[in-house]
């Protein structure tokens, strides 16, 4: 039977020659990832049943990236659960700050994602490292907590729905116009249940970290998991960082999709994702103009290298608007050093952004740029529902880091070629 | 073992924030958050409702968001298993993950609210007393059904594994808040 590239990792995980969607399977997991908000609950069930070992700890990854450094009290309490038991039980990858970051960037920077896993994650972006060619989805912390005792976990294996893209992407636009494209065409819960496969030539020439913008946002589709087939690039960007074998799998070309969309990425522009949901999504054009008070440039939606070089490109001896202030927080530490070395750092700061180690920060509303009920700020993170980044009448919109960095320089949102070449 | 209740019914996409509106989920106690079940939807529902009674939804049943306070507040408030045309995938795993009986089947159409039900989360039977008549829910998988009959997911987990096991209580979960 001819079947998806969704299905045949899983497949692969269920030891089964095939699997059919709708199917129920126990899978064995590569890897388990929790953060510093959901793996203490995971922990108390875990010691609550009385646990005492993680069925590998080199499997289970704990990051503490949303509140750190720690911002109050609880949180602190928080992350010394997370850091007593990846201590007691020797976590081989456990992440604090100054040397982790955002756990959706860290875990592909470290390699410690590759091609042909299945990953589960307690935080619902844990679907972006379908980027590199796994099947990977967030889940609850009950869930976590099981598979940090057993390995494995239980799937309902997802139909798969194909988003094509051919031609050319537009000038300035990026994988981050594609995704919030493809949510206003299917809305937010367009694809809910299902995997969300991308393909075409398109995709086929984006880096992989604009793969992972691609996938990171499959969840603001309600899917189940995104995933792009893996290929040379996908490779290259792993070699030198895989901490355990790869596999590439690919769909057949006669796999069956439940249904199957071709776009011409040349006619998808600049898109903007507007107040008060991931889904009311418009040309640039459209609301080019509109006045922002904050910018945030970060998250784990786009603050990786490639990001930030495009929004150094754009804001490179400018400065920011007055009354207007931009936070930049680079993903992970790493990408941090990376930025410093490049003069991203440096660029950003003569521009008068504030800049903060790799935290989740404002993209929900934790710390770090909290919006005040009358702030409008455009961020290149990926949720704007109310309340999302702080009061729930503060107006969110999401786009792209170019978008951002020009909308800094101006104060409005403004076109990246309007503020590039003057 | 069977279970007796009332039928509660409501429509199509009776989602998260319908069964617990996401104002309440600065708290992970069972109990307060029993006390807002289905509150958006109907507010008198957590008033009245008795232990045994079981909620009844058309397709879609717990759309939204991935929070594991849904399926605490129904359990809480003492509704003794959902059935549906179907289920949102999160909350479906929630649910089982919990030990939360689900009943998928068509036949929700023929039950109304207030029918006197009597189900059987191990066939997957579902007798309409009120009415006289029989339905058959699709059943749940092999290890979805040890999952139920464990209690919920931890248990399952920890019976499997030989471990000494307290009982997790539903206080111990929390929603993502991501
Ligand atoms: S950056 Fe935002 S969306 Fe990503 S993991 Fe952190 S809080 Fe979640």
């Amino acid at each position: 039977m001819p079947m998806t590239i969704t299905e045949k990792i899983l497949a692969a995980h269920a030891e089964k020659k095939e699997v059919h969607p709708g199917e129920l399977i126990t899978c064995r997991i590569d890897l388990l990832m929790g953060n510093d908000i959901t793996a203490p609950i995971a922990i108390k069930a875990f010691e609550k049943v009385g646990a005492t070992q993680v069925f590998d700890p080199d499997r289970l990854t704990i990051v503490l990236s949303h509140f750190v450094p720690a911002k109050d009290i609880k949180s602190a309490d928080q992350c010394r659960i997370a850091r007593v038991f990846a201590k007691k039980h020797r976590l081989k990858y456990f992440y604090d700050e100054g040397r982790g970051g955002i756990e959706h960037i860290l875990l592909p920077q470290e390699g410690l994602v590759v091609p042909g896993d299945v990953v589960l994650g307690a935080d619902s972006h844990s679907c972006t490292y379908g980027g590199l060619g796994c099947f990977a989805t967030g889940v609850g912390s009950t869930d976590l907590a099981a598979a940090m005792i057993t390995g494995e976990t239980w799937f309902k294996v997802p139909e798969s729905m194909k988003f094509h893209f051919y031609g050319r992407l537009a000038p300035w636009a990026s994988a981050k116009d594609l995704i919030l494209y493809t949510i206003g065409q299917i809305s937010v819960d367009g694809a809910t249940y299902r995997a969300m496969e991308f393909t075409g030539e398109v995709v086929e020439r984006l880096p992989v970290d604009q793969r992972l913008t691609l996938c990171n946002m499959a969840i603001e589709a309600g899917g189940k998991s995104g995933i792009v087939a893996p290929d040379e690039v996908t490779v290259e960007y792993v070699k030198p960082r895989a901490k355990r074998p790869w596999k590439l799998f690919k769909s057949d070309p006669d796999a069956a999709y439940h249904s199957v969309y071709e776009w011409d990425a040349g006619k998808i522009g600049l898109q903007v994702a507007c107040p008060y949901s991931p889904d009311n999504v418009k040309p640039l054009e459209e609301i080019a103009g509109v006045e922002v008070d904050q910018v945030f440039i970060g998250s784990c939606t786009n603050a990786r290298m490639e990001d930030l070089r495009i929004a150094a490109r754009i804001m490179r001896g400018k400065k920011v608007a007055p009354y207007v202030r931009c936070i930049v927080i680079p993903a992970t530490h790493q990408v941090f050093q990376e930025a410093l070395r490049e003069g991203l750092i440096e660029v950003f700061a003569e521009a008068g952004c504030a800049i903060s180690e790799a935290t989740c920060g404002p993209c929900l509303g934790g710390y770090n740029g909290v919006l005040g009920a009358e702030d409008v700020c455009l961020s290149t993170s990926n949720r704007n529902f109310p309340g999302r980044m702080g009061h729930p009448k503060a107006k969110v919109y999401l786009a792209s880091p170019a978008v951002a960095a020009a909308t800094a320089v101006t104060g409005k949102i403004t076109h990246p070629e309007e503020v590039a070449n003057v | 073992m069977n279970l007796y209740g009332k039928a509660w019914k409501y429509g199509d996409n009776v989602d998260t924030d319908q069964i617990i509106p996401a104002r309440y989920l600065v708290t992970s106690d069972p109990k307060e958050l029993g006390q807002h079940c289905m509150e958006d939807a109907d507010p008198e529902f957590s008033k009245k409702v008795h232990p045994g009674d079981v909620l009844v939804g058309l397709k879609n049943f717990g759309c939204g968001s991935s929070r594991e306070h849904a399926p605490i507040a129904i359990k809480a408030v003492g509704v003794s298993a959902v059935i549906a045309k179907s289920f949102a995938r999160i909350f479906y795993r929630n649910s089982i993950n919990l030990g939360l009986p689900l009943f998928e089947t068509d036949a929700v159409e023929r039950i109304e609210r207030g029918d006197d039900l009597e189900l059987n989360p191990g066939t997957g039977e579902i007798k309409n007393v009120t009415k006289g008549e029989t339905y058959q829910a699709r059943p749940l998988p092999e290890f979805a059904r040890e999952i139920m009959a464990a209690g919920g997911l931890m248990n399952y987990v920890a019976k499997k594994k030989g471990l000494t096991a307290g009982k997790p209580t539903p206080s111990d979960y929390d929603a993502r808040r991501d």
